[in-house]
């Protein structure tokens, strides 16, 4: 049972929820750059919700499937289709064998997610099946996928194989099955609105210059076009401190808003180094983080400041959201 | 070594890196003693287990801790005085208590790890440029280098890469006015008054004097770093030869 790479599209790589416990070892996190469509996309399959799926940047790719399969597709659209049929997102759709997955044009967002029931057959480097490009390591032979790749896929187990039974006895005549419902979609950010995205005050906040402060929290900045997996380098206007400040290395973490001496604020994000040097001036709430993985290069954002505890909150309220939402989608199955 | 008789005197200060991690800080800059107590707090952290915590990271002067918020509130619901508190806030108190209770003694013991380079000639370019800059022979740069003892601050910046202290001013040498676009793995290098060592290639405008035919990063062993923040580190030179020998031994 497998899957065969057509065209492997611009950046597509196998990515789980990260690698963890080994920062201090100097290697970083990796993972899905949205995590909440990496989860809903595998508990539609119905595998652990942290499994390993494809992520697909910008431009997807064109998959050969080489058996009847149930997958799901979440995240950014990139207008896929099944022999040249729209195939709709957000829900589980059992696509028979032959049947070629392509993805086009980005309508939304700029990264999708392809989950299939089962899990794809990838062997656990450091505890996860993240693809650590810069390290070649993890994931599909460590690297992003090529034409001609061949992707074994596991025999579903469990609640996986009881919902490729359940689309089997359908017995339907078309190449793709989709469910009749969809889960957990989200509002992806359209090509180029602007996105609010809520941030708490960082460590280095209270260094910067009264008009920075305000200029971080009411200009928009511009995410430029040298943005990737690493972080989101923004362009607007430059945001200064009141004077020089000595600083060590230290950690950072998933959201941290670091200012260089240019001024350009980046924003650390799934493939992000361990530790850096910069002052930071804020963090992305853990729930914005997904949006933002979603915002493409060129478009733009505006932060609104939100206290710690909120952001505890939101947090708290969105895993509690996805818990409800994985019995909801046990039961249309029921 | 310094012996100390007394409690550690250890303070910090808990500082909240968004919603998901905590940074210890216990100032006191890049320094030995503020080194080991890093040291001595991580040590903790290794044997015992902090309920919600996911993993740690050092760096010269703080450790940061990455939880998750969700576990740290259900797992420690019996601090009934802390129940409506932020996860923040109930981790702070139980990491402040770690660090008060840290004792003279802890994070003292380190390992020594010695490291071959092949010094100069195509796997050491710039070591003529060091030696002309600091105004020595390329012998005397070789010698100076070797003779150090160096202490592992952290490790970070890419997977196995080592923060080294301890480095002799004579052969403190700037930058490269252009990085290299790939600098490759084992490469040992000088930066202004920093040395270390690549464990994979990256791009970097260090100064190279030689390749260590060791490998630092090794992500299909137990401890992927072969270094550890807290280890002592030798460099002693070995010859192309040597260098070519322990490369085909390890295949």
């Amino acid at each position: 049972m497998s899957i065969k790479v057509l065209q492997p599209g611009l950046l597509t790589s196998m990515q789980d929820l990260g690698r963890y416990g080994y920062q201090k070892h100097g290697v970083i996190v990796s993972g899905a750059m949205d995590t909440y469509s990496l989860r809903i996309a595998n508990l539609l399959v119905g595998n652990q919700e942290g499994e390993g799926a494809l992520e697909m940047a910008l431009l997807g790719p064109s998959l050969q499937i080489e058996k009847d399969s149930l997958l799901a597709i979440t995240g950014g659209n990139l207008s896929p289709t099944v022999n040249g049929k729209t195939v709709p997102m957000w829900r589980p759709v059992y696509i028979k064998k032959g049947s070629v997955l392509q993805f086009g044009a980005c309508k939304s967002g700029c990264r999708s997610y392809l989950a299939i029931a089962g899990g794809y057959d990838i062997l656990e480097v450091m505890g996860s099946k993240s693809t650590y490009l810069r390290a070649g390591i993890g994931g599909f032979q460590g690297r992003a996928l090529q034409r001609g790749d061949v992707l074994e896929v596991k025999s579903p187990e469990g609640a996986s194989l009881e919902r490729v039974e359940y689309f089997k006895r359908k017995k339907s005549p078309e190449s793709f099955v989709p469910a009749s419902w969809y889960a957990g979609r989200k509002p992806i950010p359209q090509t180029l609105c602007l996105t609010t995205i809520r941030i708490t005050r960082g460590l280095q906040f209270k260094y910067f210059t009264s008009e920075s402060k305000s200029q971080l929290l009411n200009d928009s900045f511009q995410v430029a076009t040298q943005s990737d997996r690493m972080g989101y380098r923004l362009s607007g206007v430059t945001l200064q401190l009141e004077e020089p400040l000595e600083m060590i290395s230290e950690a950072v973490a998933l959201g941290t808003i670091q200012v260089p001496p240019d001024g350009n604020p980046i924003i650390l994000l799934a493939d992000r180094q361990t530790v850096g040097g910069y002052p930071k001036i804020g963090q992305v709430a853990l729930v914005d983080v997904p949006i933002l993985a979603q915002v493409r290069p060129g478009a733009a954002i505006r932060f609104q400041e939100i206290e710690l505890e909120e952001a505890e909150r939101l947090y708290i309220a969105r895993e509690n959201y996805i818990q409800e939402l994985e019995t909801a989608i046990r039961l249309k199955f029921l | 070594m310094h012996l100390m008789t007394s409690n550690m005197e250890c303070s910090a200060m808990m500082l909240p890196l968004g919603e998901s991690a905590v940074l210890v800080e216990f100032g006191g800059g890049i320094h030995p003693d503020t080194h080991r107590k890093v040291k001595a707090f991580t040590e903790y952290l290794d044997r015992h287990s902090v309920p919600g915590m996911m993993e740690y990271v050092s760096a010269f002067s703080s450790v940061t801790v990455f939880y998750d918020s969700l576990m740290v509130k259900q797992l420690h619901q019996d601090h009934v005085e802390l129940k409506e508190e932020p996860s923040y806030r109930i981790i702070s108190v139980i990491l402040q208590k770690i660090v008060t209770e840290l004792r003279a003694g802890d994070g003292q013991k380190s390992r020594v790890v010695e490291i071959p380079v092949c010094y100069g000639g195509e796997l050491g370019p710039d070591l003529a440029y060091v030696a002309e800059y600091n105004k020595l022979t390329i012998d005397e740069v070789i010698e100076i280098h070797s003779k150090g003892d160096y202490l592992v601050y952290m490790i970070g910046f890419a997977p196995g890469f080592p923060y080294l202290g301890g480095m002799s001013e004579k052969i403190s040498t700037p930058r490269r006015q252009s990085p290299r676009m790939s600098i490759s793995a084992g490469s040992v290098g000088i930066a202004g008054m920093q040395t270390g060592v690549y464990p994979i290639p990256t791009p970097g405008g260090w100064q190279l004097i030689g390749r260590t035919p060791l490998e630092l990063f090794c992500p299909n062993e137990n401890s992927p770093s072969l270094l550890q923040a807290g280890d002592r580190i030798r460099f002693y030179p070995i010859s192309p030869q040597e260098y070519e020998e322990y490369k085909r031994e390890r295949i």
